[in-house]
């Protein structure tokens, strides 16, 4: 009996050893932190400080615009330098809140509350958006957003994402193998939001002890089960887990809670518990910083926006002058030209590769091998798509489903012409959205 | 401070295969038989290949020079094109043909639609489809008897292919009342002795191109490709079930479910073109349907053209025919895709 998956998918190099069994450490507070305000899908927040201003930690300096929108909270407390426009992860410069510490780390405290089991529906989500919760797995959609389905759809399972299929990221992991009974706490609360009867726990099966511990701690829950689940990339993409998880396929341009499902990482479910049950906003997560060119690897519980240069020397600077800094895993990542960038919320990893490791390969003419065919987790034929992209065909581009990929890369990894096909396909949805 | 770090695109890992080394994996997977050949029919084999293999690549180099076009004669394409030609010669061609089936093979099957990945037929059969068409003599007769064996695989019999001998003896079964009572029975032993030749033809005791011969090699060389992932098993299961099908239905002389599948399948070229040669990546299907509709496609039309063709042989053509048919068969079945 196979193993619970979806068709195709790539099998990487795993690289987990880097980080995987070093216990999660907490980096010193940064003296200044970058926050920007776009940190998730949807509006920017708008910045509520100003230049001198003092902020605490945990203090809201940019608030939500819109529904899908979230607000940013200062990390640590001291005083605003900036507000401006700063590098950011995604390659450009985006704005962003510069806040010079103080060392003390103050808080502004929440009026203590009453009684967590008496919050409401609405109150717990109010928390989750108050504390700027954006999904942790990495594409930052705001929580509280996929918790609101419309009341037409109902929602029976909630899947809790802990399979991390990126290589060498160990975050997640780590996570559960330190805080279960947090993850699972915020769990509950998502599962009681959504009304949902059913939570499955999805993990990889290279990371058994996190299987057999979470087992173990929801042997008394019916309701809650743990999926071991076969060691593939991208095992954990959103619709290839609902359907190893439940076999159900989300419909093509549709949303998981289409069939009934949402998914949230483990990380979120976390996040989610310390703001429901202490109203602690998200102002640190869990960053692997891993790789080839890093001299210690390790995993870091992070105050956002702190500069990736101070995780580099926390953990022992790079190995060589030559580097690939890459913010994010080896397949989704995005390579950065500065380590000026700060850790955002969607910031799993920061993956140093040396440069010797770093592909050169050029680029030549596809032999129609059907590799990537075989493998498209989409079921997408990404070889065509790409080939009509660089001829500018993109109605046919569109005709052969260009937006239903995910970008998940397995295409260009496995492609022995060593095209940039997910690139073309990203360039592709950027022209045809732009006719 | 500021670092000089080296910037590319998502993925930053890559799967360690290319190009090349599927090239070179085919010709090291076909190099057994060639190997056998040499013993098969003696050292002009070597030359036959040498001269193949040149003039595919300096006709790729010229080509590429000419059109000012990257030099990618590295990537194995051209060799493997030349090595591929050579094996569906007879042993007995003069030397220059090599060279001329791979000049056209290159130039007119690959090169003016743009090289490598652009061609919509396979080089090496275009080569052939050539040479056949020009000298369809020296293509046809087989000169050199194997090695220890006779060119039917049967003892008495130094005349033809086993293919050639089987057409020959099912055309005087079939029109029995044409012939005399003691060629038709003479032609029935030949035929069941044919039928008793499965060892010699498996092992390649045959005539016929120089690398078509031997299944055994070859299929060795074929399971190595497959546990490369380099061919996929649908395109030449699906051609020699086909095969074996309608040759079992209608490829027999005593009506209907007469024939000898076995014998079809193991002789002429039949292996060589369904694992080497309709498995050829750049001229087939890309869907798993498409691979499955090729690959029966292949099988019909080398049947046609053996039982009721003109030619003895007809996997070259029948591969040829189907993938012009690649770009229809690949817009008709494309994959429903995840959640469509």
């Amino acid at each position: 009996m196979g193993r619970k998956s979806f068709r195709g998918g790539i099998h990487p190099p795993e690289q987990k050893s880097f980080a995987e069994d070093i216990p999660i450490q907490n980096l010193p507070l940064p003296e200044r932190v970058i926050i920007p305000l776009q940190q998730h899908i949807g509006a920017p927040a708008e910045p509520v400080v100003e230049k001198g201003d003092a902020v605490k930690t945990g203090q809201i300096i940019g608030k939500a615009s819109k529904f899908v929108s979230l607000p940013v909270h200062a990390s640590i407390s001291g005083t605003v330098v900036s507000v401006n426009k700063r590098p950011h992860p995604l390659g450009t410069d985006l704005l962003a809140i510069e806040i010079e510490g103080d060392g003390a780390n103050s808080w502004k405290r929440l009026p203590k509350d009453e009684d967590v089991s008496k919050l409401s529906a609405e109150d717990k989500k109010k928390r989750i958006l108050d504390a700027g919760i954006a999904g942790l797995g990495g594409a930052t959609f705001p929580t509280h957003v996929k918790l609101t389905p419309p009341p037409e759809k109902p929602i029976d399972t909630l899947i809790i994402n802990g399979v991390e299929c990126e290589p060498y990221l160990t975050a997640d992991h780590r996570l559960m193998l330190e805080k279960p009974n947090e993850i699972l706490a915020g769990a509950r609360i998502m599962a009681d939001i959504l009304k949902s009867k059913k939570i499955i726990i999805g993990i990889e099966d290279n990371k058994l002890d996190a299987i057999r511990l979470l087992r173990k701690k929801t042997r008394r829950f019916k309701t809650i089960s743990v999926l071991s689940l076969s060691v593939k990339y991208p095992q954990g993409g959103e619709k290839q887990l609902i359907k190893a998880a439940t076999g159900r396929e989300v419909p093509a341009g549709r949303l998981p809670m289409d069939v009934g499902c949402v998914v949230q990482n483990v990380g979120t479910a976390f996040a989610v518990h310390q703001a429901v049950t202490q109203q602690r906003p998200l102002i640190e997560r869990i960053v692997t910083v891993t790789g080839t060119g890093i001299n210690s690897p390790k995993n870091c519980r992070v105050r956002i926006g702190t500069p990736v240069a101070d995780l580099i020397s926390f953990c022992g600077g790079y190995t060589s002058d030559d580097v690939k800094l890459i913010s994010g895993g080896p397949m989704m990542g995005i390579s950065q030209w500065t380590d000026t960038i700060p850790v955002i919320k969607g910031t799993s990893g920061i993956l140093v590769m040396k440069g010797s490791d770093v592909e050169t390969q050029e680029e030549q003419p596809c032999i129609s091998c059907a590799r990537c065919v075989d493998i498209c987790p989409m079921r997408l034929t990404p070889n065509k798509i790409a080939t009509f992209v660089e001829y500018k065909r993109l109605s046919d581009a569109k005709e052969n489903r260009i937006y239903d990929c995910m970008e998940c890369g397995s295409c260009s990894f496995i492609c022995p012409a060593k095209r940039h096909l997910v690139q073309y396909i990203k360039l592709g949805k950027a022209l045809c959205s732009t006719l | 401070m500021s670092h000089p770090f080296t910037i590319s695109p998502s993925p930053h890992v890559r799967d360690d295969d290319s190009i090349q080394r599927i090239m070179f994996s085919v010709i090291l997977a076909l190099l057994p038989a060639g190997f056998y050949a040499m013993y098969l029919f003696g050292p002009r084999v070597i030359w036959l290949n040498f001269i193949a293999i040149g003039a595919a690549v300096i006709t790729e180099v010229l080509c590429q020079l000419v059109m000012k076009r990257p030099i990618r004669i590295s990537d194995g394409s051209a060799i493997l094109t030349g090595l591929l030609l050579a094996y569906n010669i007879p042993a007995s061609t003069p030397l220059w043909m090599p060279a001329v089936g791979s000049i056209v093979g290159i130039l007119v099957g690959k090169q003016v639609f743009g090289g490598i990945g652009y061609n919509p037929m396979n080089p090496a059969l275009v080569g052939r489809a050539f040479l056949m068409a020009s000298w369809p003599v020296h293509m046809t007769v087989f000169n050199i008897a194997p090695h220890g064996g006779t060119l039917s695989g049967i003892d008495a019999m130094t005349a033809a292919t086993p293919l050639n001998a089987f057409k020959h003896i099912r055309s005087i079964l079939l029109h029995a009342d044409q012939y005399t009572t003691n060629e038709v029975a003479e032609a029935s032993v030949t035929l069941s002795k044919l039928y008793g030749s499965y060892s010699n033809l498996f092992i390649g005791k045959v005539g016929g191109c120089i690398g078509e011969t031997s299944a055994l090699l070859l299929l060795i060389g074929a399971a190595f490709l497959m546990s490369r992932h380099i061919i996929g098993w649908k395109i030449p299961f699906m051609y020699v079930t086909t095969v074996f099908i309608l040759t079992w239905v209608f490829g027999g002389v005593a009506g209907l479910f007469s024939g000898n599948p076995l014998f079809h399948i193991l002789s002429g070229g039949l292996i060589l073109g369904a694992f080497y040669m309709a498995t050829d990546m750049v001229t087939t299907p890309v869907t798993f349907k498409g691979r499955i509709l090729f690959g029966v496609g292949c099988g019909f039309f080398t049947v046609v053209i053996r039982l009721w063709g003109g030619y003895p042989e007809g996997v070259s053509y029948a591969i040829l025919l189907m993938n012009l048919t690649t770009p229809l068969i690949d817009r008709l079945t494309k994959p429903k895709v995840f959640g469509g």
